[in-house]
C-alpha cells in the first residue's frame, strides 16, 4: 500500500524534475536577476535605446500609444517610452547608492558595536533603535525637505532609513558569534581583536546580508517612488517613475491610462525583481526553511 | 516465551537533495515478551531511525520503503495512522534523550501524567490521581513534586519523569533511545537501576538503543549490533561479549576502554564510517575489515544463524552452523 | 615551590561567575549570587606528564582548563608556568604565553571557523605570531597536517571544515594547537564527541606527539576509563574542588574518597557477567550557587559524620611521600 502510493508520487515528481531540473528557489532568483539586469541595461544604454529626448516636447500632449510613440505621450507631450527608459537611471542610481551607503555604514557599525559592547554599544543601539522606530517614509520626507532635492541627497535620505536594519541584524549576529567556540579558539591562539572581527566574525555574518539587501532594495524602490510621487527628492523635469506616476494619475478619470500605467508597471517590475532575487537567495542559502 | 515484535527486511530511507540515505537497509529483528535487547551502533548505524520506525515516527524526508513490522499479527509499517496512534504509549512506548524538551512548560508534571493516562484509559478523576501518585513513587519522585513544572527538575529527575510517562499505560514494549546519554555516570547508574527494577515489575520488554556498548551490557539480555543500516551480530549478551564473532564487534570491543583491565591496549578501526548514500557494494564493512576476502566485496553476506539464537552477518561463518 | 621540572602550578585557583538576574530579580533581591565554578584548586604538573582532571558536569574541570590557558581571568589564586607567574599577564605578554600553552576543545564541529579553509586555519597561529609567511608557512602547515594523519595534506589544505568528518576536524584542531610547538597542551574532553571506534586513533596521535615533543598534557574528561588509559596523575573534582589526587595506580588500586569510590563503581564495564555493583551514593550533584556547608559532599555521603557538615576537609596526604592526597574527614 505504502509502496504503491509512494512510487506514483515518485514518478510524478521525477517527471516534473525532468522538465524543470532546478529548485523553485533557483528559478525565483534567476527571474529576479533577469528583471533587475534588464533594467540596469536599460539605464546604462538609455541614450542609445530611447527613441526621443525624454525632457523635450516631441509630440502632442496625451497622444495614444501608436507606432510613432509606442507608449504614448504624457501631459507635456514627452515620449513616455523614452521617459521610462531614462527613468531607469534615476531608479537604479538612487536605489543602489542608498543601499550601498546604508549597507556599509550599518554593517560596519553593527560589527564594531556588537563586538566592543559596553557604553559604545548602548549609545549606538539607542540611536539606531530611535531611527528604526520612526516611520520610514515620514523620516525620508523630513530628510529630503531638510537636505533639498537631488539624486545624492535623496539617496542619503533613503540610506538613513535602512541603516538600522543592517546594524541590528549584524549586531545580533555578532553578539552570538562572539560567544562561539571558534572565536574562543581564535583567542586561544593569540588572535588580536581586529583579526577576530574581520577574519572570524565578519565572514560568518556576511552570508545573511544578500537576502536582506535585495528585500531592502525592493523597499527602497518603493520609497523613492513615494517620495517622487509627493514631489520630493528629484527635481522636475528629471525622468522618474514615481513622479510620472503622480503626474499621470490625474488623467485616469478621463480614461487616459497610459501616462501613469507604464511608470507604475516599471516600479512593480523592479520591486518584483528584487523581491524574487531576495526570496530565491534566501531559499537557496537556508534550505531548512523549505519544509 | 512468545515473540512480541518481529521485523522482517525493514528498509527506511531518507530522501535528501544530495541523494537517498539508506539509513536502515534490510534489518531482521525480533524481541520476546519481557526481554531486553540492547541495540548498539555508532553514528550513522541507523539505530535511532530503526527505533523511530517501530512507531512510525520517522520524520520526513524519511520513509519506510519496505519490509514488515509485525506486532501481534498487525504490520505496523502498513496499518493506518489511526491504529498506530492507539498503540503509541499504550502497547509500545518510546522515551528519548531529554524528555523535558517535549513537555509543555506550563503544565505541571502530574497534569502531564494525568493527560497521558486519560487519553487512553477511562478512569475517574480520583482513580487517575491515585495512578499518578503510584507512578511517581515507582520512579522515585517524591509525590509532592508532582505539582512542580518541568523546568524545576534536575537532570536525573527529568529522566525519571520521562520513565513515568513511558510506563504510565503499562506498555508491553519500551523503546529507549540514548536515554541516559546526557547523564553523568552516577545518575546514569541510578537510572539504569531504576529501569531494571521497573522492567521486572511491569514485565516489560525493552529495546535499549545506545552507542555505549559497556552501558548496554549492564542491562541487556541480548545484543543487536548495527553497522551502516544493518544488524551485523545478534546474540545473547553473555555469548556476545565472550565470542564477538563479527570483525566489527571485535574491533568495537577492542576500542572501548575497560576500567577493570590494567595495561589495556586500546585499538581503533581503520577507515571511516560508510557513506549511506553510496554504501560499499557487497559487505558494508568490507573496506575496514581486517579479515576481508574478495567475496566480501562482491556479495552482501546474509544473517547466518551460527548457533541457536546467535546470528552473524559475515561470510566467515557460512558453513559453520553448529 | 621552586621545584625543578614543574611545568605548571596552580595555587588556590578560584573562579566565581555572577549569576545573571532579570531586572525584577535585581530590584527585589540585592544579594549578589555567584556560581562557584572553581573554588580553591591547587596542583602541580611536571614536564612530560599527563595530568587528568576528572569529574562530572559542573565540577569545574572545564573552567579550570580555561583558566590555565588564560582564556578567562581567575577571581582569585595564582598560576605559574615554568615557575613564572602568569596570573595577570595581558596583551603582548599573554600572546607570547600562547606560544607555549595551547588548548584543544571538546567540540570539533564548533571549534573551527566555518569560513576558513583548513590550511588557513592551521597556519593562522604562525601568521599571528609572525613566525612564518608565504611558502614557508605553507610548508610548515603541510608538515603538521601530515603529522596528524590528514593525507594527502595538499588536498586537506584547501578544504572547508564542513567537508571533513568529526574525527578529521579534531585532528585539524590538534594540528592548529601543535603548529607553534607548545610545551603544555590542555585537552578539554577531546574525544567525547568522536565515534567510539575512532577515539583510540586520536588518543594514539596525542600520545605519540607527547613522546616526540616531550609535551605536558592537562587532560580533562568525565570518563575515568579513558583517564585510566592515558594519565600519569589524576585529580578527581567535585563542585569546584579537588577531592582526591594521586598517581593513576594509587587512585585505582586504593580509591579513598567516597565520591571516587562511587564513581568507580558506577562506570559500566563491557562484561555482563560481572557482578552488579552497589554504589554508596544518593541524590544528585547540587547547585554550585549555594553549595552545601562544610564538606560539599556530605549531603550525599553515606559515611558523613557530624563534623563533615561544618568543617571543610582540606587535601592532605595519605602516606609519607605525599603523592596520594584526599580531602575527607575519614582519613
Amino acid at each position: 500500500m505504502i509502496d504503491v502510493k509512494y512510487s506514483l508520487s515518485k514518478h510524478i515528481v521525477s517527471g516534473i524534475r525532468a522538465i524543470f531540473p532546478r529548485r523553485t528557489a533557483e528559478y525565483f532568483a534567476l527571474i529576479g536577476l533577469i528583471l533587475i539586469l534588464s533594467i540596469i541595461v536599460m539605464a546604462i544604454f538609455a541614450p542609445l535605446i530611447a527613441p526621443y529626448n525624454p525632457i523635450k516636447k516631441v509630440g502632442d500632449i496625451l497622444e495614444r500609444p501608436s507606432n510613432k510613440f509606442i507608449l504614448g505621450t504624457d501631459g507635456l507631450g514627452r515620449d513616455i517610452l523614452s521617459r521610462i527608459i531614462f527613468g531607469a537611471r534615476t531608479a537604479i542610481l538612487v536605489t543602489f547608492l542608498a543601499i550601498s551607503i546604508s549597507l556599509s555604514v550599518g554593517v560596519f557599525l553593527g560589527l564594531l558595536s556588537g563586538y566592543i559592547g559596553g557604553k559604545f554599544d548602548s549609545v549606538f543601539s539607542l540611536i539606531m533603535d530611535a531611527v528604526y522606530s520612526f516611520p520610514g517614509l515620514i523620516l525620508a520626507i523630513v530628510l529630503t525637505a531638510m537636505l533639498g532635492p537631488g539624486i545624492v541627497n535623496t539617496a542619503i535620505a533613503i540610506a538613513v532609513i535602512y541603516t538600522p536594519t543592517y546594524f541590528r541584524m549584524v549586531r545580533g549576529l555578532v553578539l552570538s558569534l562572539k560567544e562561539s567556540l571558534f572565536v574562543e579558539a581564535a583567542r586561544a591562539i593569540g588572535a588580536r581583536d581586529r583579526t577576530i572581527v574581520f577574519k572570524y566574525i565578519f565572514p560568518n555574518v556576511i552570508s545573511s546580508v544578500p537576502i536582506v539587501l535585495s528585500l531592502n532594495a525592493a523597499d527602497a524602490v518603493l520609497t523613492l517612488a513615494a517620495l517622487s510621487f509627493l514631489g520630493l527628492g528629484l527635481p522636475a523635469p528629471t525622468p522618474d517613475w514615481g513622479f510620472d506616476l503622480k503626474a499621470g494619475h490625474a488623467y485616469l478619470a478621463a480614461k487616459i491610462w497610459w501616462p501613469s500605467t507604464f511608470p507604475g508597471l516599471m516600479i512593480v517590475i523592479l520591486t518584483l525583481g528584487f523581491s524574487l532575487l531576495g526570496e530565491g537567495i534566501n531559499e537557496l542559502l537556508n534550505p531548512e526553511l523549505r519544509r | 516465551m512468545q515473540t512480541l515484535l518481529e521485523v522482517r527486511n525493514l528498509k527506511v530511507y531518507y530522501y535528501l537533495e544530495d541523494g537517498i540515505v539508506k539509513a536502515v537497509d534490510g534489518v531482521n529483528f525480533f524481541i520476546r515478551k519481557g526481554e531486553t535487547v540492547g541495540l548498539v551502533g555508532e553514528s550513522g548505524s541507523g539505530k535511532s531511525t530503526f527505533g523511530l520506525s517501530l512507531l512510525r515516527l520517522v520524520p520526513t524526508p524519511g520513509k519506510i520503503v519496505g519490509g514488515q513490522i509485525l506486532f501481534n499479527g498487525t504490520d505496523l509499517a502498513r496499518v493506518e495512522e489511526r491504529r498506530i496512534r492507539l498503540l503509541r504509549g499504550k502497547r509500545i512506548s518510546m522515551v528519548f534523550q531529554d524528555p523535558m524538551t517535549s513537555l509543555n512548560p506550563l503544565m505541571r508534571i502530574e497534569e502531564h501524567l494525568m493527560e497521558t493516562i486519560r487519553i487512553q484509559e477511562r478512569l475517574t478523576q480520583k482513580e487517575a490521581e491515585r495512578r499518578v501518585k503510584t507512578l511517581l513513587s515507582e520512579v522515585g519522585i517524591p509525590p509532592e513534586r508532582g505539582k512542580d513544572y518541568p523546568h524545576q527538575f534536575s537532570g536525573g529527575m527529568r529522566q525519571r519523569v520521562g520513565i513515568a510517562l513511558g510506563i504510565a499505560l503499562n506498555p508491553d514494549l519500551l523503546i529507549a533511545d540514548e536515554f541516559t546519554s546526557a547523564l553523568d555516570v552516577i545518575v546514569q547508574f541510578q537510572i539504569l537501576s531504576l529501569m531494571k527494577k521497573l522492567r521486572a515489575s511491569h514485565n516489560m520488554a525493552m529495546i535499549f538503543i545506545s552507542h555505549d556498548i559497556s552501558l548496554v551490557s549492564e542491562i541487556a539480555d541480548k545484543i543487536a549490533l548495527m553497522y551502516a543500516g544493518q544488524i551485523v551480530e545478534f546474540a545473547p549478551a553473555v555469548a556476545f561479549f565472550e565470542e564477538h564473532l563479527h570483525p566489527y564487534s571485535r574491533g568495537l570491543l577492542d576500542s572501548v576502554p575497560n576500567i577493570e583491565l590494567s595495561d589495556q591496549t586500546l585499538s581503533y578501526i581503520p577507515g571511516m564510517p560508510p557513506d549511506l548514500i553510496n554504501p560499499p557494494s557487497g559487505c558494508r564493512f568490507y573496506p575496514r575489515c581486517p579479515e576481508a576476502e574478495d567475496k566480501c566485496r562482491e556479495k552482501d553476506p546474509p544473517l547466518i544463524e551460527v548457533k541457536p539464537e546467535y546470528w552473524v552477518k559475515c561470510f566467515k561463518y557460512e558453513r559453520k552452523r553448529r | 615551590m621552586k621545584e625543578k621540572d614543574v611545568e605548571l602550578e596552580v595555587v588556590g585557583l578560584k573562579k566565581y561567575f555572577p549569576v545573571q538576574k532579570s531586572f525584577l530579580e535585581r530590584v527585589f533581591s540585592r544579594k549578589l549570587e555567584y556560581v562557584q565554578a572553581v573554588n580553591g584548586v591547587s596542583f602541580r604538573v611536571k614536564r612530560g606528564q599527563v595530568f587528568s582532571l576528572v569529574g562530572e558536569s559542573g565540577c569545574g574541570k572545564t573552567t579550570t582548563g580555561r583558566l590555565i590557558v588564560r582564556l578567562i581571568d581567575p577571581t582569585d589564586g595564582r598560576i605559574f608556568f615554568k615557575n613564572e607567574e602568569v596570573t595577570s599577564w595581558q596583551g603582548e605578554k599573554l600572546r607570547e604565553f600562547r606560544k607555549f600553552v595551547q588548548i584543544i576543545f571538546q567540540n570539533p564541529y564548533a571549534s573551527l571557523n566555518p569560513r576558513m579553509k583548513i590550511g588557513e586555519a592551521v597556519g593562522h597561529p604562525l601568521e599571528i605570531h609572525r613566525l612564518a609567511t608565504g611558502e614557508q608557512k605553507k610548508r610548515l602547515v603541510v608538515q603538521i597536517l601530515e603529522k596528524v594523519g590528514l593525507e594527502p595534506a595538499e588536498k586537506f589544505y584547501n578544504l572547508y571544515p564542513f567537508e571533513l568528518s568529526g574525527g578529521q576536524r579534531q585532528r585539524v584542531a590538534i594540528a592548529r594547537a601543535m603548529i607553534l610547538n607548545p610545551e603544555l597542551v590542555v585537552a578539554d574532553e577531546p574525544i567525547s564527541m568522536i565515534d567510539v571506534s575512532l577515539r583510540a586513533k586520536i588518543l594514539e596521535l596525542m600520545l605519540s606527539l607527547k613522546n616526540e615533543r616531550n609535551l605536558t598534557y592537562v587532560f580533562i574528561t568525565h570518563d575515568l576509563a579513558v583517564a585510566k588509559y592515558i594519565s600519569d596523575w589524576i585529580a578527581i573534582m567535585y563542585l569546584g574542588e579537588i577531592v582526591e589526587i594521586g598517581r593513576k595506580e594509587d587512585i585505582f588500586s586504593n580509591p579513598c574518597h567516597p565520591y571516587t569510590k562511587a564513581l568507580l563503581a558506577a562506570i559500566p564495564v563491557p562484561d555482563p557477567k560481572k557482578a552488579k555493583k552497589e554504589i554508596q551514593l544518593k541524590g544528585e550533584v547540587p547547585s554550585s550557587i549555594n553549595p552545601p556547608s562544610g564538606c560539599k559532599f556530605h549531603p550525599r555521603c553515606n559515611f558523613a559524620m557530624k563534623k563533615c557538615r561544618s568543617l571543610v576537609p582540606l587535601l592532605h596526604p595519605l602516606n609519607k611521600d605525599g603523592n596520594h592526597q584526599v580531602a575527607c574527614h575519614l582519613f
